[in-house]
């Protein structure tokens, strides 16, 4: 029971040690602020304690310096931890660019994840020490939560969107994930670990088992299966060459950027944007398709569009 | 405290609690002193309804296995715990047991302005009561307290629906409550007595009443809307019927935020009250103190946002509503400050009241200050979902509006009953709780930093010390709960007489007002000459 009784969490990322110094201030603060009313209340209580019945104490209204004094420190002070606390979270909720990007998918009450090379996992993640890693999150049902307390970082799982948190991890071995959003019976079944592993041991371990196509490749899979080709192979639909991240104008005047949530809603709700150009007469693949295969079908996309840029 | 001197005050005098007797005298009864008194015998009920549950859950805790319990289970106890605690015993608790007995006394009126709404009010409150325990016995309700969509309406299997139809139902009860209270404070107040001079009490009840009539529409709303997309399927908050489940959380936070400060504002009322008549001096700072409670209320409209830090909500609406959460902890630390310098110079007697009130206090200022771990957006990303927010709402819930109310009951109890309770095991049962509530919730503080998830009846090895030390708190804090139910009952009836002021308290309800009061609360209408507090 006594078994590794910690008082602080494994600071294994980039941003935890952030994280924990504003921690340490706001608990000095706390502990200032209890200490200094606890002692205060102490001292009035023995000092001022009633020694007889009739004994009638001076009449004191109030004091207009104290009282301004005493809102404008502590409004000074959450001022600092407001600037403090919201620049770390500003810069936690930006991935870098050259982060590496794996999916994850929450349903009752397992998760899923799945790397671009390939390999799926269900709760276990292995990521390479010391290079950043985007997760972009979806749920097939309910609202999930992926939470690493080591790396400080939670970001809730929404159906119908994605959601990215990022990390970097700055030490090997082996961490803790949890679901931290209520999601029903068998919520505090759905935790796991992160394993970080070395670069070399990362690529040794994507590369061994059992064989599997890449995400890219089951999407080009998909894209046959469902038929999409008979359209968008054909100029009916609009292509995909070159579509992922690029500007793509609609026909009521307005640009969006083909990024991962314009595709997912395209394929979910085809009318809600039209390509300029084109008729609305593709169908919706709602229910026939699940989070998985349009991550894939999406990593597909994404990959006609890396190849036509690098010529 | 019983002496030769108080002795007259047995003689035969006809009061509230005497003037009618039989079941119907009570049932049918307008008098806000009998209302009062039919709440306060159903908010203790669903208090220890609601405890049972939590007892249960801490022992299923004992273990990391949770071997005790099945999951669903330890769900559905935790979802009664809540939705119990927060709409059928803390939302009511003050309001509607001490705002009801003491409103029209301490403004010198004969009843609220609406007697007949009030008794509606009651009536309101236990039907939503008994469809709740209903949804309970049916089978159960597994969502949590929160209804977080699309679990609550689609995936769920509990009662959702009867659940939520007793949380609509038991809202209008509070709405009424508000309404009448507004209009009593406004028309009803005896002559001479000006808005500077009412007791900070009446100040804390009207802004909690505004919050009342404003906030729990929006929850009667949601809840028709939850109760529509899972009968219907008409989809609002399902993504797979084309909803938004975060529209959900904004309705709820937009009640639920502003719901918190309703369970608390009543209690700091009833601080402002206690602190003053046992140090014998004016509270410190009258108007700040007041100023502090219509701030908080105002204040508590636009914070909603920070219980969706990392639900995807954008990072710019992120800045703004963690800037208002810190906004909403100066008024709060006004009201602590200005406590804890009226006790200066003053005459500090330790009656068990006050001993409550300044458990208020200090626990109150533990919860306010790590509620800036979770007004901070990094730590918040951190502790969200954790036991440190777990523990930080147990601090303001238990530590500071249980605690308040507790310490008004001991305080009016003698205006209430007319009679004394056992002293000594008053401040005995204060001590229990103080202790027995530390132990239980301070670890919750590092458990959630350490990252256990709340919900968990199932957790890491590594948590175990803390829980275990947390379950037992929740047994020393389940005997001092225990303790004053038994004494107070006890002194109904044998308790000595308490006289009209036992306490030596200013105010209209001591003063002018004989203990327990005649039903038509004052022989003639007093007439206010002087500030409140007017200790010397």
């Amino acid at each position: 029971m006594w078994h590794g009784f910690p008082l602080r969490p494994d600071q294994i990322s980039t941003i935890a040690q952030g994280v924990d110094h504003l921690y340490y201030f706001l608990t000095a603060v706390d502990l200032f602020f209890t200490a200094g009313i606890f002692l205060t209340i102490f001292y009035f209580a023995i000092r001022y304690r009633r020694r007889s019945e009739d004994e009638q104490p001076p009449r004191i209204e109030g004091n207009l310096a104290l009282e301004i004094t005493w809102s404008v420190v502590p409004a000074l002070l959450c001022g600092v931890m407001f600037v403090w606390g919201s620049s770390l979270y500003i810069r936690n909720s930006r991935p870098p660019e050259a982060a590496t990007e794996i999916f994850v998918i929450g349903k009752q009450w397992m998760w899923h994840l799945q790397h671009p090379e390939g390999p799926r996992e269900i709760n276990e993640l292995h990521v390479p020490v010391g290079r950043p890693i985007k997760l972009t999150m979806t749920s097939e049902d309910v609202i999930h939560d992926f939470f690493v307390p080591a790396f400080r970082v939670k970001k809730d799982v929404v159906p119908g969107r994605y959601s990215t948190i990022w990390f970097q991890a700055t030490k090997t071995g082996r961490y803790r994930f949890f679901c931290a959003q209520y999601c029903g019976t068998f919520h505090s079944h759905m935790t796991g670990w992160v394993e970080v592993m070395t670069p070399e041991e990362y690529e040794h371990w994507l590369s061994g088992g059992v064989k599997t196509e890449s995400m890219a490749a089951a999407g080009a899979a998909l894209y046959q299966q469902f038929g999409c080709v008979t359209c968008h192979g054909t100029g009916k639909g609009p292509p995909f060459t070159n579509l992922y991240g690029n500007p793509v104008k609609l026909d009521n005047g307005q640009t969006v950027v083909a990024d991962d949530a314009y595709l997912r809603e395209s394929i979910l709700d085809p009318s809600a944007k039209i390509v300029a150009g084109y008729s609305p007469i593709m169908p919706t693949f709602r229910g026939q398709i699940s989070e998985e295969q349009i991550l894939q079908i999406i990593a597909y996309i994404k990959s006609l569009s890396t190849a036509e840029g690098k010529k | 405290m019983a002496t030769a001197a108080l002795e007259p005050q047995v003689e035969f005098r006809t009061h509230y609690l005497n003037h009618a007797y039989g079941i119907k005298s009570w049932l049918l009864t307008t008098d806000h002193k009998r209302i009062a008194l039919l709440y306060l015998a159903s908010v203790t009920f669903f208090f220890f309804v609601g405890g049972a549950a939590a007892v249960l859950m801490r022992l299923n805790l004992l273990e990391p296995t949770g071997s005790l319990l099945e999951p669903a289970t330890y769900n559905k106890l935790f979802s009664m715990h809540g939705i119990v605690m927060i709409f059928f015993f803390l939302a009511p608790a003050v309001p509607a047991v001490l705002g009801n007995f003491l409103i029209p006394l301490m403004i010198g009126a004969r009843d609220v302005a609406f007697p007949r709404l009030n008794l509606l009010s009651w009536y309101i409150f236990m039907l939503g009561g008994a469809i709740l325990m209903y949804a309970v016995i049916a089978g159960g309700v597994d969502t949590g307290w929160t209804f977080y969509t699309p679990l609550s309406t689609s995936y769920a299997t509990g009662n959702v629906v009867a659940a939520a139809m007793g949380v609509f139902v038991s809202g209008f009860s509070s709405i009424l409550t508000g309404l009448n209270f507004i209009v009593t404070i406004h028309k009803m107040r005896a002559p001479g007595l000006t808005w500077f001079r009412l007791p900070l009490f009446i100040w804390s009840m009207y802004a909690t009443s505004c919050i009342f009539i404003l906030a729990m529409p929006v929850i009667a709303i949601t809840m028709v809307l939850l109760a529509l997309e899972r009968l219907f399927h008409v989809g609002i908050f399902d993504p797979s019927l084309g909803g938004d489940p975060i529209l959900f959380q904004h309705l709820f936070w937009f009640f639920g935020h502003p719901e918190v400060y309703v369970l608390i504002l009543p209690s700091m009322g009833v601080i402002s009250e206690l602190v003053p008549c046992f140090s014998k001096k004016r509270i410190f700072g009258y108007s700040f103190v007041a100023f502090s409670s219509v701030a908080i209320a105002a204040i508590s409209f636009l914070v909603w946002g920070h219980h969706m830090f990392v639900s995807g909500q954008s990072v710019y609406a992120g800045l703004v509503f963690s800037a208002l959460s810190f906004a909403v902890a100066i008024p709060s630390a006004i009201k602590v400050f200005n406590w804890t310098a009226t006790m200066y110079k003053g005459s500090v007697s330790y009656s068990a009241p006050m001993l409550y009130a300044i458990g208020f206090i200090g626990l109150f200022t533990m919860g306010g200050l790590t509620g800036l771990f979770l007004a901070s957006l990094a730590t918040d990303v951190h502790l969200h979902d954790t036991y440190f927010v777990i523990a930080h709402f147990h601090y303001i819930m238990v530590g500071g509006a249980v605690m308040g109310y507790l310490g008004g009951i001991h305080f009016w109890w003698p205006k209430m009953t007319g009679r004394l309770y056992p002293d000594g095991w008053a401040r005995f049962a204060a001590g229990v709780i103080f202790v027995g509530f530390n132990l239980t919730f301070f670890p919750q503080y590092v458990l959630g930093y350490l990252g256990m998830p709340r919900r968990y009846p199932v957790y890491p090895p590594e948590f175990q010390v803390l829980n275990v030390m947390s379950t037992a708190g929740a047994s020393i804090l389940g005997i001092g709960y225990l303790i004053p139910l038994v004494y107070l009952i006890w002194s109904m009836r044998y308790g000595p007489p308490a006289g009209q002021n036992p306490w030596g308290a200013k105010g209209l309800e001591w003063e002018k007002a004989l203990s327990p009061p005649p039903p038509e609360n004052f022989e003639e209408t007093p007439v206010v000459t002087e500030e409140a507090y007017n200790y010397g």
